[in-house]
């Protein structure tokens, strides 16, 4: 079963969320990767305010292709989560709810999610020209002079996402992984 | 001697760097559709079902397949008899300027390592010039993602080492990108060589038809047995689990010392593009 989501996320959303689920979120999300999290996590180190809200909202791992005349956005699909790992505990501690990237995860972002708690999505890699109909607007908010690592606020629907890493630190990897082994390997 | 003029060079790379980002290579298009077909596990098969759709819809509406659109990595085989009015180097990367500029390209070059700040227009490329006999000109622009790139790795194995360090050194390599490159991979293999060349061999080695084989029968049975073991690591379409972890993988050697077994592992993701033009 799919199940539809919308941004913000609450507790109980995120809680309720296991390993593998299939979603489909729909609302505000917030673009930034190395660049704009760098920037980010240095703002928070000096005490200053954040160009955007971090309780129970969504930061998409993503960089798009410029927008083309009559469209919303380019081009637009995750970018690798692992490298955003050494700025994420401090996200999750001041609120962040959720993440969608692809690849794993280090455990102490694993653990940060199951603390505070948070869920990180996977979107399908490399599929940035169908998923750009599922965002219907772009807007920069910050750091503009980072070109594609913006910050831009996003209007999502339906943007089909797996549940990567759940709450509870269960993982689609392992879990995808060993059950294709299992039925090949099945009697 | 011919002459050809360096605002043609500009031309083809702009051209070239459009068509390689919204247009997948026939060979790649190919293995991904037959590896819809062949996956045996459910949700494999949906992933890899959506990347097909994907890939129509960047042809049909002209847009990149994928987000990141690469540093151009461009390979000029330069005929000897053959003149270039103008700046070769400044009309390839004029060329990748407007080809990422007007064709709507991410820009994803930053001028510095360390201090990184973004060019603003994905220069400079990364630029491959050989010297060939004949009187063309043959460009071909691979633009490449980091997500794959970043996954790449370089070992200087020892001949002790030999055929089984080879094998153990691509497997490893393939665990370690894991769902990171977005599989299913491509890979390229260099073997042999020095230091640079090996690296250099292994990019090359994303060039090559998915459809062939080495032309060499030892190295043609090392390709098939490799891609057969990295399909059963279980890794699957984005990490998720399956069969299908890489669509194809080859092979390029060349003579090394003595003292050395260099092996590079070029990993690419089934975005691997790469569009060629001869002047």
């Amino acid at each position: 079963m799919i199940r539809k989501l919308s941004t913000p996320l609450s507790r109980e959303d995120v809680l309720s969320l296991r390993a593998g689920d299939q979603v489909l979120l729909s609302g505000v999300v917030y673009t930034a990767r190395d660049a704009a999290h760098l920037r980010l996590v240095q703002a928070l180190e000096k005490g200053e305010e954040l160009p955007l809200p971090l309780e129970g909202q969504v930061i998409y791992y993503a960089g798009p292709t410029p927008t083309p005349q009559g469209r919303a956005i380019g081009s637009i699909g995750p970018t690798t989560s692992i490298r955003m790992d050494a700025y994420t505990p401090a996200l999750l501690e001041k609120g962040l709810r959720g993440m969608i990237g692809k690849g794993k995860r280090t455990a102490p972002v694993v653990e940060a999610m199951q603390a505070y708690p948070a869920v990180y999505f996977a979107a399908i890699g490399g599929a940035a020209a169908l998923m750009a109909s599922c965002v219907t607007a772009c807007e920069v908010i910050a750091y503009d002079d980072l070109g594609p690592e913006s910050i831009k606020r996003l209007t999502l629907r339906d943007l089909p996402l797996v549940v990567a890493v759940d709450a509870q630190g269960g993982d689609a990897f392992a879990q995808g992984q060993a059950a294709y082994l299992a039925q090949r390997d099945a009697p | 001697m011919r002459e050809i003029d360096a605002s043609r060079v500009t031309e083809a790379v702009a051209t070239l760097c459009v068509e390689a980002n919204c247009f997948l290579a026939e060979d790649v298009r190919c293995a991904l559709c037959a590896a819809e077909k062949q996956e045996p596990f459910a949700p494999a098969r949906e992933i890899l079902h959506i990347l097909c759709q994907n890939e129509e819809i960047a042809r049909r509406e002209r847009m990149p397949i994928c987000q990141d659109t690469g540093m151009a990595v461009v390979f000029a085989e330069v005929g000897q008899d053959v003149h270039i009015t103008g700046n070769f180097q400044e009309a390839v990367n004029a060329g990748v300027r407007q080809g990422y500029t007007q064709g709507l390209l991410r820009k994803s070059v930053v001028g510095d390592p360390l201090r990184r700040v973004n060019t603003g227009d994905n220069t400079p490329a990364i630029l491959h010039v050989r010297l060939v006999p004949g009187d063309r000109l043959k460009l071909t622009v691979a633009p490449k993602g980091f997500g794959s790139e970043n996954m790449s790795q370089l070992k200087m194995l020892t001949p002790a080492d030999g055929l089984a360090g080879v094998k153990r050194m691509v497997l490893q390599t393939v665990r370690d990108a894991g769902a990171n490159p977005c599989p299913p991979m491509v890979l390229g293999i260099g073997i042999g060589g020095d230091f640079e060349r090996v690296a250099q061999l292994a990019k090359e080695a994303l060039l090559l038809p998915l459809s062939q084989r080495n032309p060499d029968p030892y190295y043609a049975a090392l390709e098939e047995e490799l891609l057969a073991e990295i399909n059963q690591t279980g890794i699957g379409p984005q990490g998720l689990g399956g069969e299908t972890t890489a669509l194809g993988l080859h092979i390029l050697t060349a003579p090394t010392h003595i003292a050395g077994l260099p092996v590079a592992v070029n990993v690419s993701c089934h975005v691997t593009r790469h569009q060629s033009m001869t002047l």
